[in-house]
Parts: structure tokens; sequence; C-alpha cells
């Protein structure tokens, strides 16, 4: 672990961490999904977590916006930060928290409504009431995410025709919709063909300027053409570990832990 | 998936925001409405207990056994031909229709042509759907006189079973569907691949296998067998006596409720809810029996 | 099929002879109610009120209880059955020991004779609320009764919205109850209106639980705290007390099965409205 708290250090000096978790571990029941992880994510970088299947990394990313709430017979410890804001906290406005830290899904999910409906229906539980301010929001996060084109004439049909990499792209414009500080990928484009994973992964390079992106692949390839810093997860006695947290071009260039490295060069996982 | 908040540790303290809260008041409004919900049955037990009471406390259960005969206008309140009438009525029938149910429910799995079962099931679910009025009506109209014909008087303890026979026929042919539905395709296969015909497929890896779906079934047949009230009170003559046979008249504890509930009072009314608890006891005991049996049974269904 | 006839003849042919023996009764039964009713059955008939004792007129004032029974019935039985469905199937876990009471308490009511809550009406709305023998009390009666179906189709119809959508849902920050009111309840209307009419199905069919509750006035109802009598109780009254009293038992018998077939056949095609559309368009996984 001391490599992971010498890079976090490394990072933080070149900029406060905008939201990190300190020793953060969720078990379900009596098993453990993943234990004392650390990391830190900045502003305008992507953050990559790669790792073979099963070790905890889209649990992880649940608990940063506390989805865990929902998740039956789920307990977590550790803390986490948003800034300053302490987001363990029990009686924190969970509305506000994920509304500053955004969650898209590996497999797209708009809501059974209609394309505008799937933008303007959250917008409007957040308060933005005047219809040409919503109008104007649709179409600035629809040109975004590089959609505007493909569907500015039937913003009224059902967001459930569209092909799975629209959807998911619309999923994006969702959450950008809501300005968040922080955006959570869990395998965005794993669902996708190969082409409508292109098109989302350039959307995500694109998103780096505005946003901190914290992204789960266990495509190794992507997360070199993406990621500005990268953890890597693990399975160790049957539950998920943190084994090794940097810049990207260190840790796959030179990779501290043996582990990695047999990983990163697909001897193993 | 559920919605509950206690999920984390919480290392600090912070006062809830004042702003009010929507979700806490739906909450609390949905768990009111449940516990109303729930409460219905403490109500019918603390109601029919409440009824009960006056005669219990007075005369306790022993007039029930004890007493001559059953007169309450002469303060007689033995309630063992009804009973009889219910257990046999009850007994009669299940065993008629628990094979028929079951091989009704046989042929729409593995017998007939797919369309065809499936047309089957929908005329047993409309079966289980027709009112135990009409099933009396057409009992006291079609049924009765033709058993009058073989051995008078026709209102008989034999009527009652085969209405009651038809009429939880479905509910057995239903459940059982169910449970063979949920057998493994493998298991058939392999099976048929060991060479097995079809009636030993059945006999040897399907009902193993549903079985505790089918004791369930049974359980939930007696349950509905006992309780049934109108259709019986329609074709069984309804003469407070023990039967010596089949074609004997019988009154069951539902039909007496029935007959008697709306000039009753006093001692006869409150004797009227002691049956009435008493069923209620035994439909409880009936559905713990049926859990029992789910619960026990389905690690074996799993693993075999 | 022929092989296997010759295969195992005895069991095979029992099957089919049970099956056909079976179809049979069934179309024995209705043929006889179709044969028999549906000489009675006219515009007077379902309008016009029973006359000497309903051996003859019609069931017009009968019809109107039965539908006001039914209306304080489902207007009961459907808010508090929902509310305690979408408890049960969002907020509860399966652990919580509340949740397992209501649960536990619904598989037994589902279980009670009818003539146990007749028992239970009289004594707690006709007598101890002071209902009296009317529609209110028979129709509070057969809410307690159909309760049970409507909440498990209801649960049904919300556990079958996909998680996707309420973890979407919460990520966007949407609040539970928006969740509830605008995604899930929406999707699940379906299952929710299934349980509607296998409720009014099993709350049409019922007899022995109003028979002293609601009551046997056959006049036409002035107000629900009238007795009215149902449908049910009609065909009871007239084939049991009444002599001369089968024709227009058989008529309203008719009225009644095709009633149900018709709630049945809506039933069935809601079901499958229901479960047909999450599987379009969520099936890539």
């Amino acid at each position: 672990m001391t490599v992971t708290n010498l890079d976090n250090s490394k990072a933080r000096t070149q900029q406060p961490a905008l939201m990190r978790t300190e020793q953060l571990s969720l078990s379900y029941g009596k098993k453990i999904a993943f234990e004392d992880v650390s990391i830190a994510i900045n502003q305008s970088k992507i953050t990559a977590l790669v790792g073979p299947s099963g070790c905890g990394k889209s649990s992880f990313l649940s608990c940063l916006n506390r989805l865990t709430d929902l998740i039956d017979n789920c307990r977590v410890t550790g803390r986490i930060f948003l800034e300053k804001w302490d987001v363990m906290n029990r009686n924190i406005d969970t509305i506000a928290l994920r509304r500053r830290v955004g969650h898209i899904f590996q497999k797209p999910n708009p809501f059974p409504l209609d394309l505008w409906k799937n933008i303007a229906f959250p917008l409007k539980e957040h308060g933005v009431k005047n219809r040409q301010e919503i109008d104007s929001i649709v179409e600035r996060v629809l040109k975004d995410v590089g959609l505007w084109d493909e569907v500015k004439d039937r913003l009224k049909d059902s967001a459930l025709a569209l092909s799975g990499g629209q959807q998911q792209r619309l999923c994006i414009a969702r959450a950008l919709a809501l300005e968040p500080e922080v955006l959570l990928m869990d395998e965005p484009c794993s669902a996708l063909d190969p082409i409508s994973s292109g098109v989302v992964e350039d959307l995500i390079a694109s998103l780096r300027q505005k946003y901190a992106l914290l992204v789960v692949t266990h495509n190794l390839a992507q997360a070199k053409r993406i990621a500005d810093y990268v953890g890597v997860f693990w399975v160790r006695d049957n539950r998920g570990k943190l084994i090794e947290f940097g810049e990207a071009k260190q840790v796959f260039e030179s990779p501290q832990h043996d582990l990695t490295a047999a990983y990163i060069s697909g001897h193993r996982g | 998936m559920t919605w509950l908040e206690d999920k984390i540790s919480s290392p600090s303290k912070l006062n809830k925001s004042s702003q009010f809260d929507w979700d806490w008041v739906l909450v609390w409004v949905l768990r009111i409405m449940a516990a109303i919900t729930g409460a219905i049955v403490l109500l019918i037990v603390i109601f029919l207990i409440l009824e009960s009471l006056p005669f219990l406390l007075v005369k306790g259960i022993g007039p029930f056994f004890t007493d001559p005969t059953w007169n309450p206008t002469e303060g007689l309140y033995n309630f063992t031909p009804m009973l009889w009438g219910t257990l046999l009525a009850t007994m009669g029938s299940v065993v008629v229709a628990t094979p028929l149910g079951i091989i009704s429910a046989l042929f729409c799995q593995y017998y007939a042509p797919v369309a065809m079962g499936n047309l089957y099931r929908r005329l047993i679910e409309l079966l289980a759907g027709i009112p135990s009025v009409v099933y009396g009506f057409w009992g006291l109209v079609v049924l009765v006189p033709l058993i009058n014909r073989l051995h008078p008087p026709g209102a008989s303890l034999l009527a009652g079973i085969i209405i009651l026979t038809i009429m939880i026929l479905p509910t057995i042919a239903l459940v059982a569907d169910a449970s063979f539905g949920k057998v493994p395709q493998e298991y058939l296969l392999g099976a048929t691949s060991l060479g097995l015909s079809k009636w030993g497929t059945i006999c040897n890896v399907v009902f193993p296998a549903a079985k505790s779906g089918l004791f369930t079934g049974v359980i939930l047949t007696v349950g509905r067998a006992i309780g049934e009230t109108m259709a019986v009170l329609m074709v069984c003559g309804n003469v407070v006596e023990t039967p010596s046979s089949i074609f004997d008249p019988i009154r069951t504890l539902t039909a007496n409720i029935a007959l008697e509930m709306a000039y009753a009072l006093g001692n006869h009314r409150s004797a009227l809810f002691v049956s009435g608890l008493a069923l209620m006891a035994i439909i409880v005991l009936l559905a713990v029996a049926a859990e029992v049996i789910t619960v026990t049974s389905s690690p074996v269904t799993k693993n075999s | 099929m022929k092989q296997e006839i010759i295969k195992s003849p005895i069991s095979t042919i029992l099957v089919w002879l049970v099956a056909v023996l079976v179809t049979g009764t069934f179309a024995w039964i209705l043929g006889d109610i179709i044969f028999h009713g549906v000489g009675g059955i006219s515009w007077e008939f379902l309008t016009t009120a029973p006359e000497d004792a309903g051996r003859s007129g019609g069931i017009g004032p009968i019809l109107v209880s039965t539908g006001l029974i039914l209306a304080v019935a489902m207007g009961v039985s459907v808010p508090l059955g929902v509310g305690t469905a979408i408890l049960l199937a969002e907020f509860t876990s399966a652990t919580n020991w509340f949740g397992r009471f209501v649960r536990r308490s619904l598989d037994i009511l589902a279980g009670v004779p009818s003539i146990v809550f007749g028992l239970f009406g009289n004594a707690f709305f006709a007598k101890t609320l002071g209902l009296g023998f009317s529609i209110l009390s028979g129709g509070l009666t057969l809410a307690c009764m159909v309760l049970p179906i409507l909440i498990r189709s209801a649960e049904e119809g919300l556990r079958g919205v996909p998680d996707e959508l309420r973890l979407g849902a919460a990520a966007l920050g949407l609040s539970r109850t928006t969740t509830l009111f605008h995604l899930l309840l929406p999707a699940a209307i379906p299952g929710l209106l299934v349980g509607l009419v296998l409720g009014i199905g099993r709350a049409i069919a019922e007899t022995a639980a109003l028979v002293f509750t609601s009551g046997y006035v056959a006049r036409m109802p002035q107000s629900l705290l009238d007795s009215g009598r149902s449908l049910s109780i009609h065909i009871f009254d007239l084939s049991m007390n009444i002599s001369g009293g089968d024709t227009n038992a058989y008529g309203s018998a008719l009225v009644l099965v095709i009633l149900l077939l018709m709630i049945n056949a809506t039933a069935a095609w809601l079901a499958h409205q229901s479960s047909s559309k999450y599987n379009d368009s969520y099936q890539f996984r």
C-alpha cells in the first residue's frame, strides 16, 4: 500500500483532489467485495479502474454517489470526501450529492419516456422549470454527446427506440444536463457494438476538459488510450483490493507490482 | 431492490436539512396502509374470539361434543354431525380431485400438443373463476335430481363430494401445472436419454422433483374444500345427522353458519362464531403446514 | 403420438380420458347454463325490477346493488392494496420484521373461508361500526377479502420493472417519491390492472360473505347504507327459497358467468400486455 500512498501524495502536490476515498470497504452480508481502497480523483482528468471482473470495481463506483443505499444487504465502511464534504454521513442530502456526482451504467438505461423527457424530467425535478431554459439545455447536452443531428427531429420518440450506442450517449447527455462535477462510468462501452463503442470512447475523452471522470473498464487498451491515472484492482483472499494506483504512463510502463505487470502484459487476468 | 439508508457506518454527525421531506411522508403513509392491511387478520381473529367468548366462558367447549344433538332453540349444541359432514365431504372430494387435477396438469405439460395444452390450461383457469353459487345452482337443478333417480333423496354427501371435486380440481391442476413447469428441462432430457418411457419419466423424475409443490397444492385445496359454503349448502340437504351412507344428506359447519346466522341470537349466535373460530384455526394450521412443507423440502428439490 | 400409445398404452389413455372427462363436465355445466339461461336474457330482464319474489320481472336493482358493492370494495381495497404492495416491493427488505408480518398475514388472509369473512363483516362492520345490513358493510367485507389478490398482482407488476430504472433514477438524484410516481407506477400499471380485474372477479363471484353483511333486500338501493342484494345472492335465493324461480335463476347465472368470462379475458389480455412490454425493450443483456 505504500506505493498507493506515494502516488496519491504525488497527485495531490499537483492539484487538490476533487474527490477521494479513505480505506473504503464494502461487504455483502459476510462476503467482502473489496476493502481498504484509497484513491483520489482529480478535476479535468480521467481516472481508469482496471482489473479482472468480480473484483469490486462496479461496487466501488456505487459507493461514491451512495447508490449503495439501494442495494439490499450491503454495508460500506471507510470515508469518502467530495471536496470537504463528508459523503458517508448518514444525513447528507443524497439528492444534491447525486447531482454533483453523475453515474453512467454498463447497460444503457434510458427511461421509457420520449427523448426530450429523458433529459427534461430530471432537470425539472432539480428545479429547472423554464421551458426555454430546458430546451436550450437539452440541445446543448445532445450536441455535447454528438447526438443532436441524429435525433433533433424526433425528440418526441421513445428513447427505447434508439440503438444501444445512441441510448448510452443519451444517458450521458442526461447526466451532463445536471452539470455534475464528477462522472462515474461503469464499463460504459462494454455493452455496445465496436463502432458505437468507439464513438462513446471519443466522447469520454472529450469530456475530460470539464469534468473529473472515473471510468471502470476491463479493456486495457482503452484505459491506455484515455486515462491519466490508473488504479488496478485484483482479487486476493476472495476479496477485491487496489494493488496499484498511479499515473497511467507509470503504471503501464513500469508497474510496481508483479501482478500488475503480469496483468498488463496479458499473462494474468 | 429497496430504498433503505442504513448501509453506512457514519463517522460524523450532521443535522438533517430542514427542507420538507416528501420521501419521509410517502414512506410513513405507505407504512400506515400496510399496517392496516396486516391488521385485518388480527381483527378477524379478535372479533371471532369476542363473539365466541359469551358461549365459551359460560359453557366451555364440552357441549359441542356431549350434547345429544344440535338444536339451538332448546339449548343443545352438538357439533359432531356437522364436523363429520365437513370431514367426509372434504376428504371425499380431495381424494377424488387430487389425482384428476394432477393428471390434468400432466396432460397440459407432457401429453397434449402445445396449443391444446394451452387451451386446456385456459379452460381450467375459467373453471377456477366460476362462482360457487353457479356450481351450486347447477348441482341443485341437474345433479341432485340425477342422484335422486339413482338413490333418493338426491341431496346428499355424494352430491356434495361431486360438486366440491369439480370446484377444487382447478386449484390442484393449476398448482400442479406450475410445479411441473418448474421441473428443469435437463432432468426430462436426461431421463429420456436413459430410455425411460414417458410414464416412467413422470413417476421417477417429475413427481419427486415437483413433490413439495404438489403437497402445497393439496393443502391449499383442503382449505378451499373446508371453507366452501354456498355450493355445499345448495346440494347437501343440510339435515343435522351423521351420515351412514354416501346417499345420506349432510350439513357442513360452513352451511350451518350460513343457514342459521340470519336469525341466531345470544348463545346460538355465539356458538356459530365458535365454529367460525374453529374454521379459522384449521386454515391457519393448514397455512403453517404448507409453509413447513415448502421450507423443508425446497433444498431437497434443488439438490436432487 | 402413435408410437407412444403402443409403448405405454394404459397411462396415456388414462390421461387423455381424464382430460376429456374434465372438458366434458365443464361443457355440460356451461352448456346447461347457456341453454336454459339464454332465453331469459333481454334488455327488459337486465333493467326491470324483480316481481313476485323474483319469479318474474328482471334484475335491474340487483345489478345496481352488485355494482355499488363492487365499487365500495374496490374503492377501499385498491388504494390500500397498491400502497401495501409499494411498501412491500420497494421499501421493505426481505428480512424486515414488519414486511414479514404483513406478508404472513396476507398469506393467511388469502386462505380464510368466505363464510368467516361474512361472520367478521357482520360482527365488525354491521354490528360494531353500526353500518347494519348495508351495501357499505358488504363492500368493506369484500374489500378485506380481495386485498391479498390485489397486493400479489401489484407487487408482481412492480417487481417486473427492471432495476436499471431505479438505479438510473437514483443516480440522477431523483427522490423516491418522484421515481415512484413518474417511473415505477406508470411502468407497473398493467400489473396493477390485472390485480384490479382479478379482484373484481373474486368479489363478483362471492356469496357467502355477503349473506349477512349486505343482506337480501331486492329493492333499488337509495344509499350505501341500504341493504342491497348482489347477483350471486339473487341466484342463491331464487334457486333455494323460491319455488318456480329457476328460470330467472338461470338467466341471472348466465349474466354472472358472462360477466366473469369478460373479466377473465380482460385480465389475460392485460397480463399479456405487461409481460411483453419490458422484455422487448430491455432484452439485450
